[in-house]
């Protein structure tokens, strides 16, 4: 049996060299998927047609499978993060310390929903199921800041402050 | 590398320590770090420096009550620093040698003083970035004694004379786990640790996967040379980033100091492990889901038997554990079954890490004997609910356990208590509830959760938490019924003997637990239209005000 070549890489973009290291680090083999898939998404922001076609190929997994694998786990993004992401943890402390008036008013004061990013590609608004932080409640991560004890006033503080950048 | 060189590490790490007058730890985990113990650490490296005191700062993990971070413990003195910000750094540095300052300490006492730390033993004293730390307080120990001077089959009979049983939730008696998969033939075994931490409101596992990483290791290591197995991994959520770099560091560590890899300690115990990341799944902390996750699919959940133990990862047998099992390991191998066995209630026993978090003035991070009550939790560790506020209930066990009210605070906690009470043990959240939560709006919650949740290969999980929710919301909008009520009751029990594991096994548990002990919340809502929490929108209600209960009995 002829020996497997992986396909190109999509483009020139280095960041595909750090993807193909995980998957050559796991010696191609299919039970990396996740492992390429959670590379692609730290690299890239998100997971595109494009790349999760590349994994597949790469790997040899059907596309459905790797598709299904994207699609089934929540960490996974098939959109774009805006500049700013704004998470607020919706676990059950946090839910007990009243996260869901936060999430509401953060909601109204951006006028989308929970996992959508405004139009203009500013700020990404997330809910988390725990984050662990959990002596805190109620938490929330403003891109990778922790933040306990939140208040309404802060978060909308937060939000101004990254609309006007 | 032999007992003997351990003892060497372990010395060299005193000697280096005697170069210091004073130890200052920082804690650096989560809630400390969100508090800004960082640029504490920063300031009391400066004044330290500039002082010219001989004066050790070290980064630990997580020391416990939270709620008073960031937190700082001098030694040799054993002085606790609460509520530290940096501006304290200068007074602190300059109290050393003398009278300790009086304004930063924090009476924790009675916190402490109900606590038996065995699993959190180094947490809040060992650098975990550091291998010698953990050396030097017996770490890897309990490894070379079981390589060295135990068989496998005597290490599988300490644990099981210990009495530990599984701390993921089920408690499963972990030795009979152990000698299971050491009979199950093959010679390509696996060890799994479970690191998907998914109940909300639980974070043990992370403190101890960050704080001291190494335990966890350890203890793996000892349970691939009690059962035969070559290759073990940890499976950890993404959503953990801390711990994932912890682990990684803590590995190589491990394999420079040839306590992973081939010939370990100069025997022929070969054994390494890779860390797998989880991707947001709930449904992946059970077992064959989690297997299923780690060989690269999606987290589906196979029917039982067989048990990994026969057939596991790769159809291979596979011994999977929870992170807190794998961390009381180490101390059984080293200090004996009997001893642990003597701590815990009847049944249950040794210690259990719980993450006490809600309505409570101390939230954090502690360690009990089993058999506790739940008072001396609460009241005393806990030191009880704030603001004024009454206690309602304590949820135990994430989405899959249930609502234990303030008049069961009598109730011990083991696994065997917390069930006939309608609740589990699970991995140990423990959340506090006071009177501004409806119990029906954290029936919903919790529901809602396992729906979203439900990985959607079953159907009574997958359409039953669907309805349920439905039902729930329904009732905490005041348009339920008494026939949705009657409905509801009959799908808790439909889903939970139908479903096909455990998320959908569980997931009714905190609609009959808050039904059997707070049936009149329900009833409120469906007669009389309105929230007594005042928590619910009900439309058109007025404010709350509790009905007599004659009309609701």
């Amino acid at each position: 049996m002829a020996a497997f070549t992986p396909p190109p890489l999509p483009s020139d973009d280095k960041r595909w060299k750090i993807v193909a290291g995980t998957m050559r680090k796991n010696g191609f083999a299919r039970h990396a998927l996740i492992e390429t898939l959670h590379t692609v998404q730290s690299s890239f922001g998100y997971l595109d047609d494009d790349a999760i076609r590349f994994v597949a190929r790469s790997l040899r997994v059907p596309l459905s499978q790797a598709y299904g694998v994207v699609t089934f786990y929540h960490y996974f993004s098939l959109k774009p993060p805006g500049r700013h992401t704004m998470t607020l943890c919706a676990g059950t402390a946090c839910y007990i310390k009243g996260t869901d008036k936060l999430i509401a008013s953060a909601e109204k004061h951006l006028s989308l929903k929970s996992g959508q990013t405004t139009r203009d590609g500013q700020i990404s608004l997330m809910t988390a199921r725990c984050v662990g932080a959990c002596s805190r409640a109620p938490v929330m991560i403003c891109d990778g800041e922790v933040a306990g004890e939140v208040t309404d006033e802060q978060l909308i503080a937060q939000l101004e402050r990254w609309a006007v950048e | 590398m032999t007992i003997e060189e351990l003892e060497q590490i372990a010395k060299g790490v005193q000697l280096e320590n005697a170069k210091y007058e004073y130890e200052v730890n920082v804690c650096m985990d989560l809630a400390c770090a969100s508090q800004g113990a960082g640029l504490l650490r920063d300031a009391l490296v400066k004044r330290a420096d500039a002082s010219g005191k001989k004066v050790l700062i070290r980064k630990t993990g997580c020391m416990g009550p939270c709620s008073s971070g960031p937190l700082v413990r001098v030694d040799p003195d054993d002085t606790l620093y609460a509520k530290v910000k940096d501006s304290n750094a200068e007074a602190i540095i300059k109290s050393l040698g003398e009278k300790p300052v009086a304004e930063l300490q924090c009476d924790l006492n009675e916190h402490f003083d109900k606590q038996v730390r065995v699993v959190l033993e180094n947490a809040g004293h060992i650098d975990p970035e550091k291998i010698d730390d953990y050396i030097s307080r017996d770490g890897y120990k309990a490894l070379l004694t079981a390589l060295t001077e135990m068989t496998p089959n005597g290490v599988v009979h300490r644990i099981t004379e210990s009495g530990l049983r599984g701390r993921g939730g089920g408690g499963y008696p972990t030795g009979l786990k152990w000698g299971t998969v050491a009979k199950a033939s093959g010679d390509l075994k696996y060890v799994v640790c479970n690191g998907d931490e998914g109940d909300p409101g639980a974070f043990m596992d992370r403190s101890v996967m960050e704080g001291d990483p190494h335990r966890v290791i350890e203890g793996m290591a000892i349970a691939a040379y009690a059962v035969g197995a070559t290759k073990g991994f940890i499976y950890v959520r993404a959503e953990y980033p801390v711990a994932v770099s912890r682990l990684t560091t803590a590995l190589r560590e491990a394999r420079r100091r040839g306590l992973l890899g081939s010939g370990i300690c100069n025997t022929t115990f070969n054994f390494d492990i890779e860390i797998r990341l989880g991707a947001g799944a709930f449904v992946c902390g059970e077992e064959t889901a989690l297997l299923a996750s780690i060989e690269g699919r999606r987290g589906t959940p196979k029917p039982r038997p067989p048990y990994p133990a026969v057939s596991g990862l790769w159809g291979k047998p596979t011994l999977i554990n929870n992170v807190e099992t794998y961390a009381n390991i180490a101390p059984i191998v080293r200090s004996g079954g009997k001893w642990f066995f003597n701590m815990g209630s009847e049944r249950s026993k040794g210690t259990k890490v719980f993450a006490l978090t809600g309505r409570i003035k101390n939230t954090g991070l502690i360690e009990v004997p089993l058999g506790i009550k739940l008072w001396e939790i609460i009241d005393v560790i806990g030191g009880g609910v704030p603001g004024g506020h009454k206690l309602k209930a304590i949820q135990t066990g994430g989405p899959s356990g249930g609502c234990i009210p303030a008049d069961m605070m009598n109730l011990g906690v083991s696994y065997d208590a917390l069930m006939a009470a309608g609740s589990i043990m699970g991995s140990g959240g423990m959340i506090v509830m006071d009177d501004t939560s409806c119990m029906v709006n954290v029936a919903r919650f919790f529901v809602e959760f396992c729906m979203t949740e439900s990985c959607g290969k079953c159907i009574p999980c997958r359409a039953g938490t669907a309805q349920m929710y439905t039902l729930l919301t329904r009732i905490c909008e005041g348009t339920g019924t008494m026939d949705d009520l009657e409905l509801l009751i009959e799908l808790c029990g439909t889903v939970k003997d139908t479903s096909l594991c455990g998320l959908g096994q569980t997931a009714p548990n905190p609609v009959l637990s808050t039904l059997k002990y707070f049936k009149n919340e329900y009833l409120e809502h469906i007669v009389h239209k309105r929230c007594p929490a005042g928590v619910c929108n009900i439309a058109g209600a007025t404010a709350a005000e509790p009905a007599p209960a004659e009309v609701l009995a």
